[in-house]
Formats: structure tokens, sequence, C-alpha cells
């Protein structure tokens, strides 16, 4: 991706068409073929892992459960005993933002949660979500989730739309938060491993230089697992509290 | 040679692109991000078939998915279950085996203790029989002895008389030279034999 002395570090975003002519006809990019791997890998882990049924699971079995009892403990937990209902939900939304950031590691694969458009439309979902789950659970009174209590009344015309902009806001920081890291990630990941080819064609003295890059790469690579797996988790739990809210109103 | 200030140059000009890509917003003015390019149709377009792939994904996952882990981590739970209410029922039994094993074991030792005790009274009665028995056997020979004893002693008694008197009588004539009159010795005998039985 680096041409020249220019370091194209925005060039791994890009999108374009994936899956041939009837991809192409169809606007399908290649973050959806992503998406379809990610997909595939779930549904594939599910059912291959699952499929021996064995009482003292193997190493997939033990993946697939550890991570069902797990998103199934987060429901339960942060929600409460409705949490059951949004389960699925979770799993999948989970599931996906996770492989999307785990996948994204892999050299020449596509970060799809890299995109703010994705995690916009994700952000998005759920706030809508949690708003029909409130309307619907509390009809016209899920609005005093906007009127905090115990606070004066002369106050209240203060409270109020910062309580509706706080409330609006949760599509911003739940979006850019994971949007940003991503991103982030994935730009000093280019940065440092242009440095490396910059710096090792640039002669002796580059070696060192381009030794340290990769060393800072082979660590950022690192980093970037733990920043997958923690914002996958992050956007799940964020997404447990909102729908907790919309079902208890506090 | 040339090129090396050149080489060490660009560390710092791509810290900088680094700095700069890093701020979204600047980088946006420096070249555009990609994911900002909202004239190209493929960002929508990605956005539309994610949807599309998320709700499949969805709908495989709660339909078929989830509910096949569920079902084997439900079946192992029962089996779980199952197992330890055996292992409990088993317990129960063995514990109730034992506690019936402890009650024989105090029933045995409560008769073992009054065929003991039983045993114990009838050979104290026995022995208080037998010892009644010989008691009264050793009562009669006591009887019997002292009644000879007594025989004898009043046989005694009674010869002891005749030789006193015959005595008194002989140590008055030797004394005095002249036979003493019957009935006084016998009376002064009889006194002093009273007077020593009294005595």
């Amino acid at each position: 991706m680096a041409s020249g002395s220019n370091i194209d570090a925005l060039g791994q975003f890009t999108l374009h068409r994936s899956l041939g002519a009837l991809g192409a006809s169809v606007n399908f990019t290649n973050a959806n073929t992503m998406m379809l791997v990610a997909g595939a890998l779930i549904l594939g882990t599910l059912y291959v892992g699952m499929r021996p049924k064995a009482m003292v699971p193997g190493r997939l079995q033990a993946l697939a459960e550890l991570s069902y009892e797990g998103v199934l403990g987060m429901c339960t937990d942060t929600i409460g005993h409705e949490g059951r209902k949004f389960f699925p939900f979770i799993f999948t939304l989970f599931g996906f933002v996770l492989l999307g950031n785990l996948l994204g590691v892999f050299p020449l694969f596509f970060t799809y949660t890299s995109h703010i458009a994705v995690t916009l439309a994700l952000a998005l979902f759920v706030v809508l979500l949690t708003t029909y789950v409130g309307l619907r659970m509390h009809g016209l009174h899920f609005f005093s989730y906007f009127v905090p209590q115990g606070v004066p009344k002369a106050l209240l015309p203060l409270l109020v739309p910062i309580e509706v902009l706080s409330y609006i806001s949760r599509l911003i920081s739940l979006s850019v938060r994971l949007f940003a890291n991503m991103m982030a990630g994935h730009v000093m990941l280019e940065v440092f491993g242009s440095f490396v080819v910059m710096l090792g064609g640039a002669g002796l003295l580059g070696l060192f230089p381009a030794g340290l890059s990769f060393a800072v790469n082979v660590a950022l690579i690192g980093f970037e697992v733990l920043v997958a797996v923690l914002q996958a988790y992050v956007f799940a739990v964020l997404t447990c509290i909102y729908l907790h809210d919309a079902v208890h109103l506090h | 040679m040339i090129r090396r200030p050149h080489a060490l140059r660009r560390p710092a000009a791509a810290l900088l692109t680094l700095v700069l890509a890093s701020a979204p917003g600047m980088a946006w003015a420096e070249g555009g991000m990609p994911q900002l390019d909202f004239k190209n149709p493929l960002t929508i377009s990605q956005v539309v078939w994610g949807a599309l792939i998320f709700i499949v994904l969805y709908i495989l996952v709660s339909r078929f998915a989830l509910p096949r882990v569920g079902h084997v981590l439900d079946l192992r739970s029962a089996t779980i279950r199952n197992d330890l209410d055996t292992a409990r029922a088993a317990k129960e039994r063995a514990d109730a085996a034992v506690a019936e094993m402890a009650a024989a074991t105090a029933q045995a030792r409560a008769e073992a203790q009054a065929a003991i005790t039983t045993a114990v009274e009838q050979a104290r009665a026995h022995a208080a029989v037998e010892a009644a028995a010989m008691n009264a056997r050793l009562e009669t020979q006591i009887a019997s002895a002292e009644a000879r004893i007594g025989a004898a002693r009043a046989a005694a008694m009674g010869a002891l008389r005749d030789v006193a008197l015959s005595t008194a009588s002989t140590v008055v004539a030797r004394l005095t030279g002249m036979a003493a009159s019957e009935p006084a010795v016998a009376g002064a005998v009889d006194q002093a034999l009273a007077a020593r039985r009294q005595g």
C-alpha cells in the first residue's frame, strides 16, 4: 500500500466490489464478503463444535459453550431475567462485531467494523431497539426515563433536554467508539508496516529502525487482538445496559 | 550516502502523517477517509447488504445454532442432576443401612446386657437361697450344740454341788473333829454357789 515515499494509511479502508460480476451488479462489497465469512465462522463454530454433543466437551465444543454461557451470563446479569429474550440478538451482535474486529487483524482482510456507516447502522438499530422495547413495555410511561428523580422542579427544563441529548448521543458514542478504535489500530499497523518496507529498503542504516518498527508492529498486532475483543465486549455490554434501562427505567 | 539524510527525514515525515491520519478530521481534510466518502455508492450498499447478512445471521443463530447449544447444555445439566439425585439416593440408602446396623448393634448390646443382668440376678438369688439354707443348717447345728453344752453344763453344775457338799463336810469334819449337820452345809453351799453364779 506504501507507494513511493507516501504512506497510504487509509487505502486499506477503500471499498470495492466483490464476488465477481454478479456481486458487482448488486454493489456487493469486500466488507460484505468479510461479513459472510464472519457469519459462516460463527455458525460453523456453533455447528461443528456442538456436533459431538459430548458430555465432556472438546476444545471447539468448549469454545461454543463458553461463548453461549458467557453471552447469556452477560445478558442475565446486566438486564435481569428478561435478558433471556434478548440473548440471541446480543449473541449475534457480539459475534458479528467480534469476528469483524478479529478478522481485520489478519493481513489483507477487510475490517468492516472500521467503517462508520456499518457501526452507525448497528448503533442505530440498538438505539431504535431499546426505544421500541421501552415503549412496548412501559408505553408512554417510558418517557419518564428522561425525567430524573429527586431533582428540584425548577431544574427540569434544563435537565430533560440534557437527558434526551445523552440518550441520542448513545448513537454517536456507540458507533464512533468502535469505528475509531478499529480504524486507529489499523492506521498504526499500516504506518509502521510501511516504515519497515521504506527503512528496510533505504540501506544499511535503515535496517535498525526498520527492525524497531517491525517490533512495534508485532506488539501492535497483540494490542489489536486485545482491542478487537474488548471493543466487541464493550459494544455488547453497552447494548445490554441500554436494554436494561429500557426494561427497568433506571 | 547521499540518501542518508533523506532516509532519516522520512520517519519524522511519516510520524507527522501518522498524527494526521490518527485525527480523522485532519485526515479527511488531507485526502479523504474512504469511510466518509458517501458519494461512493458502495458506502451505503455495504450497509444494506450488511443489514441483510445480519438479519439472516440472526435468524440462523437464534433458530438453529443457539438452541443446539442450549439443548446440549440442558441435557448435560439434566444428566448431572440425575447423577446427583442417584448419588443422593444411594447415600440415603447407605445412611439408612448404617443407621439400621447401629440400631441392630445397640439392640444386640442391650439384649446381651439384659441377659448378663438376669444371669447375675439369678446367680445372686441362687447364692442367697443357698446361703440362707446353709445359715439355717448352721443355726440348727449351733442351737443343738448350745443345747448339748447347756445340758453338759447343768450336769457339771449338779455334780459340782455334790462335790462341794462332800468337800465342805469333809473339811468341816477335819477342822472341827465332828460331823457337820447336813442341812447347814447344804444351805451354805447353795448360798455360795448362788453368789458365784451371780458374780
